[in-house]
């Protein structure tokens, strides 16, 4: 590491790149970050003179789907991002070093670059037990997301678990995993959802980052608008099967095979913010209902709480793993009219009593005299 | 028992009739679109998409009576300090001991049948009144959680206004499973609803049946209008 920082146009230099090659690489990133054509020169501009941002990645309690997510990015190249055009420093999964040389590269990093560096979180953090669920050199996440987050730049959050918790804090859970913007306050908190996120999707936002210095537009969630404004379900190449009340009813009917909608099966796509149906997965070959499976809302909170997965609508808790809001209606729908019907024939013996009885006293001459009924 | 002496009570007025109606036919409305869009009917039509639109249909059908449903029922919020003293927002709060006496009255006469003084209230009684504040609560919470769910399709600013509750409810599926529960308040309450004004009317053959036609009522003499 040397002490002068390159700019990400030097450090291509050095690694042997031509200008037309930085100039191609420059178009790649600005689509990859939503940018429009006449942005390409603020960007080549950003990186011909910015120096390359030192980076830390951690890994908590996650399966490092994201990582794997993120290395099968295409465009632009992720080599090109991670190992040359940023400086990721200290990442568990890449990195060389192990031990205590791993532990000072990290110090390094946080002491040197102070307020500089970018920190990338990639799992919750457990907090019970004084989160003993999950350390890292003798230290408990907690304790390491703390100390990072104090002086980093930014946070960007990868994935369901860093951003929302994922399965880790699906009921019980046990370990009480949290999410990172619930830990930390006070510094700009990226979420990048998804079980994993979409390898694009997250070049797009570190690009962003690179290219601009600043965090981008972000949803009431803290999501980047650019890829998690817009429901699975409007960019769906299926939804004119939903609007014509097309249905799978199973996935071995008729209606799979002509490719209708999966709302019925369960698909999550009407309640799911991403950008599957428009980048797709692996280069953009399918994704999930493109391949006939239902989304599962892998981007939202809770959603392993939300189950059934081939279900429209959740189970109902407390009654059973099939039994549904429209069940527990029916249930108490059907007590109700029991109850009215009992009501009804109560109501009934009642008014012929209070019939019999008026009747027997208008008969009653003294009753006559004063109007009676 | 002086049944002959009975005079008629000019209790509901048009606006407050009009609401009542506009209001059952959207929640009705509301109800069985909502219904299908949660479980669409199994149509195998064996198509093309291009040739179809019902559930677009369906689901139109539903945001316009949501829409008419909503302003109807600001509409009647307004009436609650406009209208006349049967229509008044204090007869839905019981914030009086008075009211309070009449609730547990109501529940021992009207509802557990028991022997007791009948209740004499020219208007909503107490626990009418309370049960419908219950239903205002159901309104608002099937408008914010509908306008939010909306809110993610439309641009427009009033559906945008109740954005909010998408991230505080925890996401778009928890937001769409409580507004679903919800509607099973609206057909319970509905059949307990219809049943309870056919059972006033039946008993106490006060005309509670037509008053929501044409806005009489029919009181014995002695019974003084409340003063609310």
């Amino acid at each position: 590491m040397t002490d002068k920082r390159l700019t990400i146009w030097e450090q291509a230099r050095l690694h042997g790149y031509s200008r037309r090659d930085f100039i191609q690489f420059c178009g790649w990133i600005a689509a990859a970050a939503g940018i429009e054509a006449t942005g390409v020169p603020q960007v080549i501009a950003a990186l011909d003179t910015k120096p390359r941002l030192p980076v830390v990645w951690f890994h908590f309690q996650e399966c490092t789907c994201c990582s794997e997510s993120f290395i099968r990015s295409s465009h632009p190249i992720v080599s090109d991002i991670v190992l040359d055009k940023l400086s990721l420093d200290y990442t568990e999964t890449l990195q060389a070093a192990a031990g205590k040389q791993a532990e000072e590269a990290l110090h390094q990093t946080m002491t040197k670059y102070k307020g500089e560096y970018l920190m990338l979180v990639e799992g919750s953090v457990p907090t019970e037990e004084d989160g003993v669920y999950c350390c890292i050199g003798g230290r408990t996440a907690l304790d390491i997301v703390k100390e990072a987050a104090a002086n980093a730049k930014a946070i960007v959050c990868w994935g369901s678990c860093a951003s929302n918790g994922c399965i880790q804090a699906a009921k019980p859970n046990p370990t009480g995993a949290t999410p990172i913007h619930k830990l930390i306050s006070g510094k700009p908190i990226i979420n990048v959802p998804g079980c994993p996120p979409i390898a694009e999707v997250m070049a797009g936002t570190i690009v962003h980052l690179l290219a601009f210095d600043r965090i981008p537009q972000l949803d009431g969630l803290g999501r980047p608008k650019a890829f998690y404004s817009r429901r699975i379900h409007d960019t769906c190449y299926r939804r004119p099967n939903y609007d014509a009340g097309l249905f799978v009813e199973t996935f071995d009917d008729e209606n799979a095979r002509r490719g209708y909608c999966l709302y019925k099966v369960g698909c999550r796509g009407p309640v799911t913010y991403n950008s599957c149906g428009v980048m797709r997965w692996n280069n953009g070959v399918s994704y999930p209902i493109q391949s006939g499976h239902g989304c599962i809302g892998c981007t939202e909170a809770n959603f392993w709480d939300n189950g059934p997965f081939y279900q429209h609508l959740a189970s109902f808790p407390g009654f059973g793993i099939e039994s549904t809001a429209d069940t527990v209606g029916v249930t108490v729908g059907a007590i109700t009219a029991v109850g009215i019907a009992a009501h009804a024939i109560t109501t009934n013996i009642k008014k012929r009593r209070q019939l019999r009885q008026e009747i027997k006293n208008s008969d009653s001459p003294a009753e006559e005299k004063k109007g009676g009924e | 028992m002086e049944r002959n002496s009975i005079r008629r009570v000019y209790v509901w007025q048009l606006p407050v009739r009009f609401y009542h109606w506009l209001n059952a036919l959207t929640v009705t409305t509301s109800v069985i679109t909502g219904y299908l869009i949660g479980k669409p009917l199994a149509i195998q039509l064996g198509r093309e998409a291009s040739f179809g639109y019902w559930f677009g249909t369906v689901r139109f059908i539903h945001f316009l009576a949501a829409f008419v449903f909503f302003f109807n029922f600001l509409f009647r919020i307004y009436w609650g300090f406009a209208g006349n003293r049967y229509a008044d927002w204090k007869n839905f709060i019981p914030t009086r001991r008075k009211q309070w006496k009449e609730v547990g009255q109501i529940l021992k006469v009207d509802v557990l049948q028991a022997e007791g003084k009948p209740i004499e209230s020219v208007g909503h009684n107490s626990l009418a009144g309370l049960t419908y504040f219950l239903t205002f609560l159901a309104f608002l919470f099937q408008s914010v959680t509908g306008f939010g769910m909306y809110s993610a399709m439309s641009n427009a600013w009033l559906p945008r206004l109740f954005a909010w509750i998408v991230p505080l409810m925890g996401g778009d599926f928890a937001v769409r499973q409580w507004h679903h529960m919800m509607m099973w308040f609206f057909i319970i309450f509905s059949m307990v609803h219809v049943y309870l004004v056919f059972y006033h009317d039946y008993v106490e053959g006060r005309g509670i049946l037509s008053s929501m036609a044409g806005g009489w009522k029919f009181i014995e003499k002695e019974v003084q209008p409340k003063a609310e």
